[in-house]
């Protein structure tokens, strides 16, 4: 007997799903009322409604992963909350939620208000980043066409950066202090801004709490796996055709999700997912599913579902250098070992991806601040940069070889 | 006495070292003079010291806590 799978493949083509971003949705309130019907009342539905988001089994599509439902109960537990919508997007290989946000700003202000909702908040708060002038302006012209439903929704708009969507650093520039990432605990579901309870979710969850009070839990189920239900957005680039933002159910092979832009450009060698903090995976596991069992099973994990693709021709160390180098600059320079370590750990990797007599010193560097670094931080950037690290070293092993010899899949074109 | 644990909070850490000089069996220092805490609860025979550690901080960013899960 074989072993059972590690995760339910579904068997799909390349069918895109339309329920966060329909193709031809104009963003006006008429355009969003004929396409999803309007908002059943919620008033006195906080109850029901958190139970419904329990049995979806959503969970939050910033990244983290964590049950909507749970996270919504511990909120609501604790009275007098507020919420807050998290559209800052600092990781530079995600553009959904500003596709989002752009393309159809009424499901996420539905989605606000259904949170209110669930958790008794009388205040909310749509966070963008600064840069971010396309979302800004249709979410002020949104607000503007229903200002009865939304008096207590207010736009913030926050320094474009890296660490700035972090929910600590989202809350504590909503409290007046910089954007930048608090020690914890208390998280801010426990105490956030002015010291109340504060839900802070990801734009696309929000959107599907739009959804999920209108259609109900088995609707929500009837996409995605029986363990990850609900469809997701994923941002794809690199080397495939046409790059672009796309819906599809959780448990899509990463392969069928490729198709959906066209397809690759070109032979493929590895695949980024899960963003800056992701891990690399090889070219010839793209039959996984675009789900968190499926990819846990080729060492990655889901996050803000990002996929880049790395052609054949690259250097993946070069690559990851580069990147490593960018999170460096990030760095919300904080905490020491983040500030020190990974300047560091970017000089590391330029050495390595130097290679001949550099080489081994250059690895021997890198064990020596993997170690040193681990959880020292006081949010997740210096972890999120070693996983990173360490995928390129486990993926691109090979290259670190010929890398040793003096040779390079990047300068060989 | 439930057990003890030292947490350091890394945004108030500014390297003064005072920790390390006083507890040195739990904590080292990293290259850059910044904390390294040793893993698991105080051992008894050394809270006193974990206690100096904490009240010699300049930047008040050394804890020794209870733990919610122990």
């Amino acid at each position: 007997m074989t072993a059972a799978p590690a995760f339910e493949r579904l068997d799909l083509g390349a069918e895109p799903v339309e329920r966060l971003l329909p193709r031809l949705l104009g963003t006006s309130w008429n355009d969003q009322l004929a396409r999803y019907g309007s908002l059943p009342s919620l008033r006195g539905q906080a109850d029901a409604l958190r139970s419904l988001l329990s049995r979806s089994g959503l969970t939050g599509r910033g990244g983290a992963g964590f049950p909507t439902g749970a996270k919504l109960e511990a909120v609501a537990r604790r009275g007098g909350a507020v919420v807050v919508a998290n559209g800052v997007e600092g990781e530079p290989a995600s553009a959904k939620d500003k596709m989002l946000l752009a393309r159809n700003p009424h499901l996420v202000l539905d989605g606000v208000l259904v949170a209110m909702e669930a958790v008794g908040a009388k205040e909310g708060f749509v966070t963008l980043a600064a840069d971010d002038e396309r979302s800004f302006v249709r979410l002020e012209s949104a607000l503007a066409e229903r200002r009865r439903e939304t008096p207590s929704i207010l736009l913030a708009r926050l320094p474009t950066g890296f660490v700035s969507g972090e929910e600590s650093a989202l809350v504590s520039w909503l409290n007046g202090s910089e954007a930048k990432p608090t020690f914890k605990p208390p998280r801010p579901f426990e105490r956030g801004m002015n010291g109340r309870p504060t839900l802070v979710q990801n734009v696309e969850t929000l959107a599907n709490l739009a959804l999920l009070a209108r259609y109900g839990a088995e609707w929500f189920r009837e996409v995605g796996t029986p363990d990850e239900p609900g469809s997701v957005l994923a941002t794809v680039r690199g080397a495939v055709r046409r790059p672009a933002v796309v819906e599809v159910e959780l448990g899509t092979p990463l392969d069928a999700v490729i198709d959906l832009c066209g397809g690759l450009s070109g032979p493929a060698q590895a695949v980024l997912v899960g963003g800056y903090f992701g891990t690399w995976i090889r070219a010839r596991d793209l039959d996984v599913p675009l789900s968190q069992a499926g990819l846990a099973h080729v060492g990655g994990s889901l996050g803000a579902r990002t996929i880049v693709v790395l052609p054949e021709g690259a250097c993946g160390l070069a690559e990851t250098t580069r990147i490593i180098r960018y999170l460096a600059g990030e760095s919300a320079g904080q905490c020491g070992p983040c500030f020190f370590g990974l300047p560091a750990l970017a000089d590391a990797f330029e050495r390595l991806a130097r290679g001949g007599v550099e080489m081994q010193p250059a690895l021997a560097r890198i064990g020596q601040l993997e170690r040193q670094l681990a959880r020292r931080g006081a949010c997740s950037h210096p972890d999120g940069t070693l996983r990173l690290a360490a995928s390129a070293l486990a993926v691109f092993a090979d290259e670190v070889e010929r890398h040793r010899v003096g040779a390079c899949s990047g300068s060989a074109r | 006495m439930s057990p003890r644990h030292l947490r350091v909070n890394p945004i108030l850490c500014d390297a003064y070292g005072h920790c390390a000089e006083l507890a040195p069996e739990l904590v080292e220092l990293d290259e850059w003079g910044y904390p390294i805490l040793r893993e698991g609860s105080v051992p008894k025979e050394h809270l006193a010291a974990a206690r100096r550690a904490v009240a010699a901080c300049p930047r008040l960013a050394l804890l020794l806590e209870r733990r919610r899960d122990g």
